[in-house]
């Protein structure tokens, strides 16, 4: 073991699984050479030669698209697009194909490829470099959407992304790249989908997250924790497929919910999700269900980002809201 | 010197069989002529797919089909093109090639299916490398510069041919497709229908280029431009395209220069946009009635053989029907099925509300028939 950040972890899961599938090729905007904007596929090049590790033309529905196609022929593409905010031009291709290719043809074709990319605010990024659309892809029926919160989590998840044999996006936090270093298993280390994780335990209330907004939530639940109010914290992991009983179990057992993302509030995943505890635990439920959520409009350029982008006092005063109800 | 030429470029135009049905024989390849075998079965396939079309039609107006559109007019093109190809190259059509998936082998059946609404006419059977019908215009060219990347990077000696129209070419994975083609070097032909119709749309509105093969050279490969009436011309440039990509050096647009002498759809109305004079021009040039022309000048071809021909298309193509309004319905939970490689949990529970619903409610039992 050793400590890497997010971008290290991701390095080695790359690495690890390109040793292992000889048909897995990276596809993207400079990832080869200069070994993608954020480094994140430094020295894969050097080790798989350009024809795995490929450089391709600045043309992102073409990438997801030829990556549909290779999928299909039984390659195992991963796709790097450079930052969220530019993956709209490759949507027709995900929602279209991507996310339909296996139903549509009732099976005979399938499409096991997974989409990169960083994505979230708070590094001071330029316009259209700190997207949170998330929502988009979950609403979409045939795609798995995976984000990590730490560098394990993110090597773990990875892996099984890769080996997955549908489409998956896996986005990124650009935020918590370099932010946290913790210690990530070498070699095999693989994190199931569609499984999130209990991160704290408590009996007070629940706070539902995923991502970056894990550790402002953590900081708030420390806070808490000195005014006595013991949070259990649960990190999504998988956006879709949801694991709604993991969530409703401890909604059961708290009565009390917060969930904090920084995507816009209106059909962000909050509501999904606040929508579900409703459906399936309100008589446990002793507050409304709170979301601590991004504004509907667009993330601001940086010199105003940090006016948009929830913060540890804002998870905390709608922690002590639904304490107080 | 300030100003010079650095390069200069032209677009060939290629024709073997003209509208009159005379074969311009300096064009014919020499060492591997088209043999009286081959152009009796290229005659076959066009009746079967002009007579599959026609009953579609038919079916559409009795209500036995849903939206269907016609390949009329474009049958050389497509039996020029898949005759070409070999079972183990793969194939991207768009929405218009029928006649390409009946040349490669697809169960009429099947097509009949996916136009009536059920899912089970894409499910291609596991011996054909075709892809589904791509309804979103161009969209299904960058999977084909996919499936042609894979193949080179696995060292395979196919080659991949995708269909589109007009249309398509104003489309951006059109020119992403291309570009990313040409860099590669992939080994694929791009068989562009210039049918001169994008519903409504002339091509002069789609493009201010004198030829669509000419958009190949801003790529860096060869586009050629074939009259796609004439399945001879078509055939031959299609099988130099297939061979030139199968020894890896790299791709080529074929613009086939044809004719929609139907409606875009079956639920469109042609005469709100276009002259009969124009649509009358291109019947004289209708591709079936060229080669019929040329089988009965060079092959004695009789009114007798024609009456035999339809009759067994006919009954190829009632065979068919029968066989696709025979087939039981889908059970409508297979919406769910394939959806992912194994059901995530919220969907095992949709699927039980929807039997549940279909249990409780008669008037959504599954029929026998569909």
């Amino acid at each position: 073991m050793s400590k890497l950040n997010l971008v290290q972890a991701i390095n080695q899961a790359l690495r690890h699984e390109m040793e292992r599938n000889p048909d897995l090729v990276l596809l993207g905007e400079d990832i080869g050479r200069d070994g993608g904007v954020f480094r994140v596929t430094e020295g894969l090049i050097e080790r798989f030669g350009e024809r795995r590790v490929v450089d391709t033309p600045l043309s992102e529905s073409a990438i997801v698209g030829a990556a549909i196609g290779m999928a299909a022929y039984g390659l195992t593409p991963v796709v790097e697009i450079q930052f969220m905010g530019f993956v709209y031009a490759a949507m027709e291709q995900l929602i279209s194909h991507a996310a339909r290719l296996r139903t549509r043809t009732r099976g005979r074709y399938t499409c096991p490829l997974v989409v990169r990319a960083p994505y979230g605010g708070g590094i001071h990024a330029p316009e259209h470099h700190s997207e949170s659309t998330e929502a988009f892809f979950v609403h979409t029926p045939g795609l798995k959407v995976v984000v990590p919160s730490t560098p394990a989590e993110a090597k773990g998840l990875l892996l099984s992304a890769i080996r997955d044999p549908d489409p998956v996006l896996f986005l990124e936090p650009a935020k918590i790249y370099r932010a946290i270093k913790e210690e990530v298993p070498e070699g095999e280390y693989v994190i199931p989908l569609g499984q999130a994780r209990v991160v704290l335990e408590g009996k007070d209330v629940t706070l539902i997250t995923w991502g970056a907004m894990l550790h402002p939530v953590l900081k708030a639940t420390n806070r808490m924790a000195e005014k006595g109010v013991e949070a259990e914290v649960i990190d999504l992991r998988t956006l879709s497929p949801l694991d709604s009983a993991t969530l409703l179990k401890s909604v059961e057992k708290t009565g009390r919910a917060v969930i904090v993302h920084e995507a816009p509030r209106t059909c962000g995943l909050g509501a999904e999700i606040a929508a579900q505890i409703c459906e399936e635990a309100l008589l446990f439920l002793q507050a409304p269900v709170a979301r601590v959520a991004g504004f509907d409009t667009p993330i601001p350029l940086p010199k105003m980002e940090k006016y948009y982008l929830p913060d540890v006092d804002q998870i905390v005063e709608a922690i002590e809201q639904v304490m107080g109800f | 010197m300030p100003r010079k030429v650095i390069k200069e470029f032209k677009v060939e135009w290629f024709q073997i069989l003209d509208e009159s049905g005379n074969v311009d024989r300096s064009f014919w390849p020499g060492s591997d002529p088209i043999t009286e075998k081959e152009i009796r079965a290229f005659y076959e396939a066009v009746v079967l797919i002009r007579t599959f079309d026609e009953k579609a039609l038919n079916l559409q107006r009795e209500g036995r089909l849903g939206t269907y559109a016609s390949v009329k007019g474009q049958e050389a093109v497509q039996v020029g093109t898949a005759s070409a190809l070999h079972p183990s190259d793969w194939v991207f059509p768009a929405f218009r090639e029928p006649g390409v998936s009946i040349v490669r082998g697809l169960p009429m059946k099947m097509i009949y299916q996916y136009w009536s609404g059920d899912e089970r006419g894409s499910a291609i059977p596991e011996a054909l490398h075709d892809f589904p019908i791509a309804i979103p215009v161009g969209t299904h060219i960058p999977h084909a510069v996919g499936a042609a990347w894979a193949a080179q990077f696995k060292n395979d000696p196919i080659a991949v041919a995708t269909y589109f129209g007009d249309g398509a070419t104003s489309k951006g994975d059109f020119h992403e497709g291309l570009n990313f083609a040409g860099v590669f070097k992939l080994p694929i032909v791009f068989v562009c229908q210039n049918n001169h119709w994008a519903i409504s749309v002339p091509l002069s509105r789609q493009t201010a280029s004198a030829t669509l093969a000419q958009k190949a050279i801003a790529y860096g490969f060869e586009g050629i431009q074939v009259d796609g009436n004439d399945l001879f011309g078509v055939h031959v440039t299609m099988k130099r395209a297939l061979e030139k990509a199968r020894r890896g050096e790299g791709p080529t647009l074929i613009e086939c220069f044809t004719y929609r002498l139907s409606d875009h759809t079956t639920a469109d109305d042609a005469s709100r946009y276009r002259s009969s004079d124009e649509v009358a021009a291109w019947k004289s040039k209708d591709p079936l009635v060229r080669l019929r022309t040329f089988l009965e000048r060079e092959y004695r071809w009789s009114e007798a053989d024609e009456a035999a021909l339809r009759k067994q298309a006919q009954e190829r193509v009632a065979a068919a029907v029968h066989e696709f309004e025979s087939t039981p319905p889908a059970e409508p939970s297979a919406m769910f099925d394939t959806l992912f490689a194994s059901l995530p949990p919220h969907l095992v529970r949709q699927k039980e509300i929807l039997k549940k619903r279909i249990e409780q409610d008669g008037s959504l039992h599954v029929k026998e028939k569909g």
